[in-house]
């Protein structure tokens, strides 16, 4: 049940849990028990809410960038990935195979403010070799979700 | 003018969903719970690989029987899902869809006189095609308290020397019935007894939710007697690409090869390529979809439960069949005024036979969120119609 679970609340983590327990065909006790392990685990890491934030109007800038860096003896990436992610402004750091070695997002709310971090945080890093930023424009679907499109039920109403 | 047109046809009732469809599609707001394909888009890689078919320029006929590779395919599938063997180049025909091999499974078996005996409440083709077939349909209304399986007696009963197929069409449309490995024991040891060949409709194999489908052509002495039919459209949601294909024999698919060739020449090209890639990469796809149906199943079940309306746990297809009986109306007044009253579709389960009568088909090929809506306004339905009884009785 572990992984269907799962794969239910990363879809809607508001589903109530009575429900949850009948289109899982167990019970309500279980499927609290499981809820508290995986969290217990570190398996479930938080219940966030995906938001389409251009259609609010708050101005968000969205920055990925790819940095190089020269892992350190010993820690390899993990030392220099904890020094970046410490900074609340940073989104998500990943390690990344190929011609750079961390993706970083950041979130702020105007350019300026991402080219200072860049710039002032990011770049004066010492082991930071070189970073390349790119702005996202458009979002058109995020986290399996197409965020623009009404779903229409294109079928016939009634077929045998 | 009047025209002079086939008894035979102009005979031929019309199907009870279309009746019930021309109510439906003149209310513009209702939800509908009366579809009988998946909701899900076909999966994108194939799709993509019918598109590329198209880039490539394969859009000429394919041979009669389907692409080679297609039937191979075919042949692999049945040998890993079934454990039966099919020679791709003589036991199988790539279809227009799952009907076109009931149409021509029939036509290339049946003399007149013949009877074909068709259990129901069942899909609304068996019956007309076996009519247009020159066959005389026999009908086995299968009951509630079997959960709608077909049982050893009631096929016995049914047989007399005329009777020469089968109809099995399992798991089912309407009911959600299955029928398991020991339930076909049972039936296929009349049937060899009786000497007897079954079309067994197997378009739902892939939708089963209590262990996995066993084919009766899997069992033994029962491969030379089977007609295995099944198709891309609900185990992959390709309904639109109307692809199908009938296993057998060689003796009977030469025959059906013969009006497949001359009504239909090969199925739909494209279709074909796209289905090569399900057969070979569509698995988790279908265990994806299989899932969610799965969790509507329950849903559905146990929404049911709790209004206290009478409905057998069916496992299999896509569709709950709750009984009506306690409101005293037919399937269509109870149907015609959900409808009315609450604007919600929903199947009288007459439309798929007699013994369907008392019944109502729902189809989980909804979001959750769909089956949600629908079910309250059910509900407020069913407790209406009770409150009304209660007062009858009170008077």
């Amino acid at each position: 049940m572990r992984e269907e679970l799962l794969s239910i609340i990363e879809r809607n983590s508001r589903i109530d849990l009575k429900e949850l327990a009948v289109i899982l065909g167990v019970e309500e006790i279980d499927v609290v028990n499981e809820l508290s392990a995986l969290e217990k685990e570190g398996i479930i890491c938080g219940y966030h809410t995906l938001i389409d934030w251009d259609k609010t109007s708050l101005e968000k800038v969205t920055a990925l960038i790819e940095v190089r860096v020269t892992p350190q003896r010993g820690q390899g990436f993990d030392k220099i990935a904890e020094r970046i992610y410490k900074y609340p402004e940073v989104r998500t750091v990943y390690l990344i195979s190929g011609g750079y070695d961390l993706l970083v997002t950041l979130e702020e709310k105007s350019l300026k403010e991402i080219s200072n971090f860049v710039s002032d945080k990011l770049s004066t890093l010492e082991s930071v070799l070189s970073t390349a930023t790119h702005f996202i424009l458009k979002r058109y679907k995020d986290h399996g979700t197409i965020l623009d499109k009404k779903h229409e039920d294109e079928r016939e109403v009634i077929t045998p | 003018m009047k025209y002079p047109l086939s008894d035979k046809v102009v005979t031929l009732k019309p199907s009870g969903i279309r009746k019930f469809f021309d109510i439906v599609s003149e209310m513009k707001d209702a939800i509908s719970l009366g579809v009988g394909e998946p909701d899900f888009e076909t999966p994108w890689h194939i799709r993509d690989e019918g598109i590329y078919a198209l880039e490539k320029g394969r859009t000429f006929y394919t041979s009669n029987s389907g692409l080679k590779e297609l039937r191979q395919e075919i042949a692999n599938y049945q040998k890993r899902t079934q454990n039966i063997d099919y020679d791709p180049m003589s036991e199988i025909i790539v279809t227009v869809g799952g009907s076109e091999a009931i149409d021509i499974g029939l036509r290339a078996l049946i003399n007149p006189g013949d009877e074909v005996i068709i259990p129901q409440p069942s899909y609304v083709s068996y019956e007309p095609c076996a009519i247009l077939a020159d066959a005389t349909p026999v009908i086995i209304n299968l009951k509630a308290e079997n959960e709608f399986r077909l049982t050893a007696q009631e096929l016995r009963e049914a047989i007399t020397d005329k009777t020469k197929i089968l109809i099995l069409p399992y798991p089912n449309n309407p009911t959600g019935a299955i029928m398991e490995q020991k339930d076909l024991e049972e039936i296929s040891e009349v049937i060899i007894e009786k000497n007897l060949l079954v079309m067994s409709d197997e378009i739902y194999s892939a939708l089963t939710y209590k262990g996995n489908h066993v084919s009766i052509a899997s069992l033994p002495g029962m491969k030379e007697r089977t007609i295995l039919i099944n198709g891309f459209s609900k185990a992959y949601a390709m309904t639109g690409w109307r692809l199908g294909y009938a296993c057998a024999p060689v003796e009977i698919i030469e025959q059906m090869t013969k009006i497949h060739q001359y009504a239909i020449m090969c199925a739909p090209t494209t279709s074909q390529y796209a289905a090569v890639e399900a057969l070979r990469k569509g698995d988790n796809d279908v265990e994806e979809m299989r899932k969610a149906y799965n969790q509507r199943r329950r849903f559905l079940i146990n929404a049911f439960k709790e209004m206290n309306l009478e409905c057998f746990e069916p496992y299999g297809a896509f569709y709950v069949f709750p009984c009506i009986k306690e409101f005293g109306m037919t399937s269509e007044e109870f149907a015609t005024r959900f409808l009315e009253e609450q604007k919600v579709a929903a199947v009288p389960g007459n439309a798929f036979g007699e013994s369907g009568e008392g019944f109502l088909r729902i189809s989980y090929a909804y979001s959750l969120d769909n089956l949600k809506e629908a079910i309250s306004r059910l509900k407020q339905f069913v407790t209406k119609l009770r409150e009304e009884q209660k007062q009858k009785t009170a008077l």
